[in-house]
């Protein structure tokens, strides 16, 4: 068991973790943080995405120890009250959510490209969500979402 | 009727379920946890066909921290989605049939004992010769994969003819014979299959990752001998089926079983190979297809073999067998047909049922062989699918009826998105455009098995606080069924439908739906929805008219809001309404269900392919072909669908841009291929490839509404028919491109460096 302190969604927190739990786990299964999703527990697919220090990470491949002294946000972090994130507005607005299991990596990718890039062009957003996959959408209405997200994208969201 | 009447129909709706999703609150099965779950895992066959002789758990049951193990054996009971290939055990019991078969199930305290303990079990298995191609499966007598099986592997033989096919060929002017290949492919949807079961006192409830929860309520009453009312199946919020979760599987028997052994809860999460076992996807096809036609293009018959390799299990594919002729005579006219079709065992995990289930492999061959036929005649690809197109109101050769049909208008309209008459055979080499067409069926006309009852029933209970509650089974998958039902109850009742709340797909509390597959919910779910909502209206609103002093005819509620027509001056709330009718004495509640007309011929085989209402579809693709790496890229795909009319635009944009999406997948990256030896070659999302975003151009959908009859306010199917013609209209524009005709889908690069090299085709 090691202790872990780090920052998740603004609280800082300190942990116990297994030497070779991830991430995912820890926000899963030890802080009951459950929006963020495993769906290969590979890397491949990207449902697991939470943000480092502002950085999309898999936490699938990320070791909780790792975290030590990061800040990590998670899609439960992104909403203040019942006021949606612009992001998670525009996600909701243009149809970018079908079954819902690949939404918050793909929100939490997104967040992270505009906080960069507040004016991606299409191209660029596909470039930088390409390592989430959905399997419902056809990515249309996602890019879409991005699209009108950044048309309202405040500073420093 | 006209959108334009409609108060919230043909607008766009986010779905009501949308926020709970994007802000992680939403719970799907795995985010359940009960104290003291303990983690079920299930050992998997090394060997495609063997016997096995002797499982041995002493050393596993002596692990500390292994707190149950449960054998096939102590679940006898077969299980099956369809009645007549019930051909599954919970767990192998005498024999294992594909790499990847469970054959015993854990419960530990915490996953590392549970996988600890999975390599303590020693299981003695007989290894028996394996068959992994259908064509030698069909005549091997000596190995059997089902001792059931009257020849050799074959599951089943289906054949049908309608018209007069010898006289049809003898009229035609040209007769062009071609076969095909359709890989496997298989569903993926992100989530992986999870359960979690927990029996206390005598009752079993099962939390599952499920598109059927009725069928999977059935099935575990019966294998694990439980009454229906002593058995609770919840579908909690899914991550994507596409037929994937179509059916019962061996892990929600397991966890039930280790639940009932163990005392305590029990969950089964599938890692992502497991889910690639799992497969029952789409059913590999050979094909072989031969047509004739008049100078004009006008079609005299056709004919169709089709070899399915089922895989080792029935699952859904003698109705697979069945959609994969039945489905041909749609879009276009056909005079006489036949077909002849097998669905064959061998050593690989089991094909069923995906998006667009039956059709798409026939759909595939037959698109692009009617384009080979244009091609030989000198006529437009074009021209021919709308000299030969189905006509609304009439009846197919094979007694499907057909009331609504707009496949002109997507013909038109997909033809003009992607400027077929200033781009076909003008474009440079290399570029290229083509169009298929297609039809699908809005739910099946005959349940699963033989009952009268209703198909979909919904119940809406209506609160004095003016709250309004729909209660459906139907199965919300990610497609959207629970917001379809706000909507279709929130037009009915005059209520904002992002106000109503729908309790979904939980056997004890919500009216049976059949579940999510056929393309059904929305029609049949619809329909029971609007009816139950009528139900609700029928009650309230003489209450109203009597408060008002109005006629009931004049009474109008929007937005929650009654009046009355020409009295404007003369409102109630809803709410008001609700209290004024429950002080009669009841609460206010209404209660529909759909079962669709009796429909279909009497022929063997004519119970597949009947639906209250075809969708029908014409897609467009713009494609380039590299002729120095065979990489082909869809630059542009136009997707017309007839949809009967968009309830919800946004949702059923959504729906086909997504179908088509899951098609390109399947014409140019995916193969759900096994090696010799029956190891999956790809089981992982890196190795099998689905489409990401740089995969893809941006799906153009075209909603086009012939409004039909029967449907929901016009609605019909639009979630798997919109897949069906977009991978034939790839291959048609990559003939238009570089002059090749390519017949093996999927499409590979080495396949179109191959046929560039040999001049032309097969």
């Amino acid at each position: 068991m090691i202790i872990v302190q780090m920052t998740v969604n603004g609280n800082p927190i300190e942990v116990g973790v297994g030497d070779e739990e991830t991430l995912l786990e820890t926000l899963r299964q030890r802080l009951g943080l459950t929006g963020t999703k495993q769906g290969c527990d590979l890397g491949d697919c990207g449902s697991c995405t939470v943000l480092l220090d502002g950085k999309p990470v898999l936490s699938c491949l990320t070791l909780a120890a790792d975290a030590q002294g990061h800040e990590i946000v998670t899609i439960e972090g992104l909403a203040q009250g019942e006021d949606l994130h612009p992001v998670q507005r525009a996600f909701h607005e243009a149809g970018a959510v079908q079954c819902g299991f690949c939404t918050p990596g793909m929100v939490l990718t997104a967040k992270a490209l505009l906080d960069t890039n507040p004016n991606p062009d299409r191209e660029t957003i596909k470039g930088a969500l390409s390592g989430n996959l959905c399997r419902c959408t056809g990515y249309v209405k996602i890019v879409n979402a991005v699209e009108i997200a950044a048309k309202v994208y405040p500073e420093g969201a | 009727m006209k959108t334009s009447s409609f108060s919230y129909v043909g607008k766009a709706l986010p779905r009501i379920d949308g926020v709970a999703k994007l802000t992680g609150d939403a719970q799907y099965t795995d985010d359940i946890h009960l104290p003291g779950t303990l983690v079920g895992k299930l050992l998997r066959s090394p060997h495609a066909h063997a016997l096995i002789r002797n499982i041995d758990v002493s050393k596993a049951e002596a692990l500390p921290g292994v707190r149950g193990i449960v054998l096939g054996k102590e679940a006898p009971i077969c299980f099956g989605i369809l009645p007549r290939a019930e051909d599954e055990n919970a767990l192998a019991i005498d024999k294992v049939r594909y790499v990847g078969e469970p054959v015993v199930g854990v419960a530990a305290v915490d996953e590392r004992t549970a996988l600890e303990a999975l390599k303590l079990v020693e299981v003695d298995y007989e290894l028996l010769p394996a068959l992994f191609d259908p064509y030698e499966a069909m005549t091997r007598e000596d190995v059997k994969i089902h001792k059931e099986s009257e020849v050799a592997n074959i599951e089943r033989r289906a054949t049908l003819e309608f018209g007069s096919v010898e006289e049809g060929f003898a009229a035609a002017d040209h007769i062009r014979e071609d076969t095909f290949f359709k890989a496997a492919i298989t569903h993926a949807p992100i989530e992986t299959h999870v359960a979690l079961a927990n029996y206390r006192d005598g009752k079993m409830t099962l939390w599952s990752t499920t598109q059927v929860p009725h069928y999977v309520h059935k099935a575990i009453s019966r294998v694990l001998e439980l009454p229906m009312d002593r058995v609770r199946v919840i579908k909690p919020t899914l991550g994507g089926g596409f037929g994937g979760k179509g059916e019962p599987f061996s892990y929600e028997f397991v966890a039930c079983m280790l639940s009932r052994k163990c005392g305590r809860p029990v969950k089964i999460v599938h890692t992502r190979e497991e889910v690639f076992m799992s497969h029952r996807g789409r059913h590999p096809m050979h094909m072989k297809l031969r047509t004739g036609v008049k100078k004009d293009g006008t079609i005299t018959a056709v004919e169709f073999q089709n070899l399915l390799d089922g895989g080792s299990y029935g699952s859904y594919g003698l109705v697979t067998l069945y959609y994969s002729g039945q489905l041909l005579t749609l879009p276009y006219i056909l005079p006489a047909y036949r077909f002849d079709g097998v669905r064959v065992f061998t050593n690989k995990p089991a094909c069923g049922a995906l998006r667009g289930h039956g059709g798409v492999g026939p759909r595939f061959a037959f698109e692009v062989h009617l384009d080979r036929i244009a091609t030989d005649l000198g006529i437009d690809p074009v021209e021919i699918r709308q000299k030969n197109a189905l006509k609304p109101n009439t009846m197919t050769l094979n007694e499907l009826r057909i009331t609504s049909c707009g496949f002109e208008e997507c013909l038109e309209k997909a033809g003009k998105a992607i400027g077929w008459n200033e781009r076909r055979g003008k474009l440079p080499r290399g570029r290229g455009v083509g169009i298929a067409g297609g039809g699908y069926v809005s739910g099946a006309n005959n349940a699963i098995y033989f009952n009268p009852m209703p198909h979909s029933s919904v119940n809406i209970s209506v609160d004095r606080g003016g709250g309004v509650t729909v209660f459906c089974g139907a199965s919300d998958i990610g497609q959207g069924s629970d917001t379809m039902l706000a909507l279709v109850a929130g037009e009915t009742l005059g209520i904002r439908p992002d106000t109503i709340k729908v309790i979904s797909a939980d056997t004890d509390t919500t009216p049976v739906d059949l579940g999510s597959y056929s393309s059904r919910v929305t029609f049949m779910a619809g329909n029971a929805c609007r009816s139950a909502a009528l139900e609700v209206r029928r009650k309230i609103v003489p209450i109203i008219a009597e408060k008002l002093g109005v006629p009931e005819e004049t009474v109008q509620i929007k937005d929650g809001i009654a009046s009355a027509q020409g009295h404007s001056e003369k409102t109630l709330t809803f709410a008001q309404a609700v209290v004024l009718a429950e002080s009669k004495g009841t609460s206010i509640y209404g209660s529909g269900g759909y079962t669709p007309p009796k429909l279909g011929g009497s022929y063997r085989g004519a119970g597949v392919g009947p639906s209250p209402a075809y969708s029908f579809g014409a897609h467009a693709a713009e494609v380039e072909v590299d002729e120095e790496t065979g990489v082909v890229r869809v630059l542009k795909l136009v997707a017309a669908h007839d949809l009967g009319l968009a309830l919800n635009p946004l949702a059923a944009e959504g729906q086909v841009e997504g179908a088509a999406v899951n098609a390109l997948g399947e014409v140019l990256l995916e193969n759900h291929d096994i090696t010799d030896g029956g190891q999956h070659a790809c089981p992982s999302l890196l190795e099998y490839k689905i489409p990401t975003m740089l995969d893809v151009p941006d799906v153009e959908a075209i909603l086009v509404e012939s409004v039909d009859p029967e449907g929901p306010f016009g609605a019909k199917e639009c979630g798997e028919g919109s897949l069906h013609p977009s991978i034939p209209a790839v291959v048609n524009a990559i003939y238009d491109a570089v002059g090749i005709w390519l017949h093996d889908a999927p499409i590979t690069p080495e396949a179109v460096l191959s046929a560039l090299k040999k001049g032309e085709q097969p």
